[in-house]
């Protein structure tokens, strides 16, 4: 049992396919359903870009639509908790711990699954802001996809925590999520800058990962590549996907 | 042995009062046997059987499952069980054949071993046509056969149901029990079983294990445990001079036999009353005894139960409290 928790066997390698690929099947057969996640920051994108300041070369758009996408992955991967504690009250999450499939692989598969809605989110809000004065640098959103893929992968475990702790309490779980979603987002300057911020609220910023992440990803989306800021982002994005995971292994663990 | 416990136990703490749901179960399910639990709403049948299929740990004693520990070996246990929860195995997002499928690679058959089985099970139960839709949107008989083809992939050799038939219709509750009858007819799986239906414990289970407050208070099969209660001849008489009179006839004819006067009405409770009372009738018609109205009646398990505890099992299930079923899940 302790080479299994250090080192991967292939039973956890098919396990967490397995449970990976059935949790995007409702995805994959209702690609709609990604659009759920991001009613609120496509709002944002409709009614809040039209008042930032016309700079005549389209950099306020450059500058506010990373941060629209970090917003819709911040997003999505909260939300996710939602599909297992459905699945806790209904019954499923019961038979699959009591299949032979390992505590770990139920965390591990779901965690990894949340790439694929951020994908093609991102998909979706960069091909609807194109038209507008946005310029696409594939390469760039290639990278910033990496630093929101292990973002979505822990913030997803944490959900999924949440949601093993809350049990059939529904709103346990989304007074948590929204009070949780809000203060992350404007901390991390993802609709207003903070330069000029007052001392406290910069240092909360500073403490804040998704901070790292939209200022490695806003650089990467206008196709530049400062080392120092990706870096710091991919860092900060691998801190909340391994914590995440952490925890969310401990509370699958204690699952039953 | 397929299940063996000794002692085993489970407490819970809850607004720090301690339940005990389980006390000291010591437990014996040959291969092959087919067993119910029964009991009120409470009454410590699930807290069973999510210890022995590795959902909750014991606080105390052990218990064995097909060889397996289900503290030690839990991954060998659950290899070697099929589970129908009191809830859907299958997630309502999903389809039926996705995870038939799914259920069947967990236990490491290969991708078309894994289909071809599903596609032998949707057969089986008559899914296949609904195998390709959500499975929010099948009908609840259709769901629970769903649950149970699920708990089959991998061909268990021991299968456990809660409260299988819990929210089915009358109808579906039949077909539910035929195909548990079946089941365990033609491929002789052990099956256990947790029901607050009397009547489902009567029809399908060879051996029913009565549990009550976390303890075992009966265990045998259903015939067993309702003759060894008796059958109850009332006798109903013109008058309450009648009435003694068929009472010290009755004691007569069925020694042992518990009799209670009530009235011009006299009841008597006995093993094999019902054979006895033609004699009877001719005994009291003899005596120049007249009876107005006769009624035999053979032990139900409500009866066993009301003897064992002094509460209707019917009764209790009405007004009990799910408090501790609140607990476990």
């Amino acid at each position: 049992m302790s080479t299994a928790t250090t080192l991967p066997s292939p039973g956890f390698v098919l396990d967490t396919w397995n449970v990976m690929t059935r949790e995007l099947r409702p995805v994959l057969r209702e690609p709609a359903s990604v659009l759920f996640a991001m009613v609120q920051p496509l709002v944002f994108l409709a009614l809040f870009a039209p008042l930032l300041p016309d700079t005549g070369d389209g950099s306020a758009l450059q500058w506010f639509v990373p941060g629209i996408v970090a917003m819709t992955t911040l997003m999505g991967a909260t939300f996710t908790g939602a599909n297992l504690m459905q699945e806790m009250v209904t019954g499923s999450h019961e038979r699959l711990l009591v299949s032979p499939l390992s505590r770990s692989s139920l965390l591990v598969g779901r965690a990894l699954k949340e790439i694929v809605p951020m994908l093609m989110q991102t998909a979706i809000i960069v091909a609807v802001c194109t038209p507008f004065s946005f310029d696409l640098h594939l390469g760039g959103i290639l990278v910033a996809v990496v630093i929101l893929a292990g973002f979505s992968i822990g913030i997803g475990a944490l959900s999924f925590a949440l949601a093993l702790a809350a049990k059939d309490q529904d709103w346990l779980f989304w007074t948590v999520q929204q009070t949780v979603i809000f203060p992350l987002l404007l901390l991390a300057g993802v609709l207003l800058p903070l330069e000029g911020a007052p001392g406290w609220l910069q240092l909360l910023s500073d403490l804040n990962p998704l901070t790292y992440v939209v200022e490695a990803v806003r650089p990467l989306f206008a196709g530049e590549y400062p080392l120092d800021t990706i870096g710091a982002g991919l860092l900060a994005s691998a801190v909340v996907a391994v914590l995440g995971l952490v925890v969310g292994l401990r509370a699958m663990r204690a699952s039953s | 042995m397929m299940i063996r416990t000794r002692g085993l136990t489970r407490h819970f703490t809850r607004h720090q009062q301690t339940v005990e749901a389980v006390r000291g179960l010591d437990l014996d399910v040959r291969e092959g046997e087919l067993v119910a639990f029964l009991g009120p709403n409470g009454a410590g049948k699930s807290t069973t059987l999510r210890m022995l299929t590795t959902l909750i740990a014991p606080t105390s004693g052990t218990a064995e499952v097909a060889g397996y520990d289900v503290v030690r070996d839990q991954r060998d246990v659950r290899r070697s069980i099929g589970y129908v929860g009191q809830g859907n195995g299958a997630g309502h997002q999903q389809r039926g054949r996705d995870e038939l499928v799914s259920q069947a690679r967990s236990f490491g058959m290969s991708r078309a071993a894994a289909r071809a089985r599903a596609e032998e099970l949707l057969d089986a139960f008559d899914l296949t046509e609904h195998a390709g839709r959500p499975v929010s949107t099948l009908s609840g008989g259709q769901r629970r056969r769903l649950d149970i083809a699920i708990g089959l992939v991998q061909s268990p050799r021991v299968m456990f149901l809660d409260e299988p038939s819990t929210g089915l219709d009358p109808q579906n509750r039949v077909n539910l029990q035929e195909q548990v009858r079946r089941l365990h007819h033609e491929r002789g799986t052990t099956i256990v079983l947790t029901t607050h239906y009397l009547e489902e414990a009567d029809a399908i289970a060879d051996r029913v294990v009565v549990i009550d407050h976390g303890l075992v208070i009966a265990d045998d099969t259903a015939t067993a445990l309702k003759s060894g209660l008796g059958d109850l001849v009332t006798l109903a008489l013109a008058t309450e001079s009648d009435a003694v009179a068929a009472a010290e006839h009755g004691s007569r004819r069925l020694p042992g036999a518990s009799v209670d006067r009530t009235g011009t009405v006299v009841r008597l409770r006995a093993p094999r009353a019902s054979e006895a009372a033609p004699g009877l009738v001719t005994d009291l018609a003899g005596a120049g005894v007249g009876i107005t109205r006769m009624e035999v009646a053979s032990a139900t398990l409500d009866d066993v139960f009301l003897d064992l505890t002094g509460r209707s099992l019917r009764e209790s299930n009405e007004t009990s409290t799910p408090d501790l079923e609140g607990a476990v899940a």
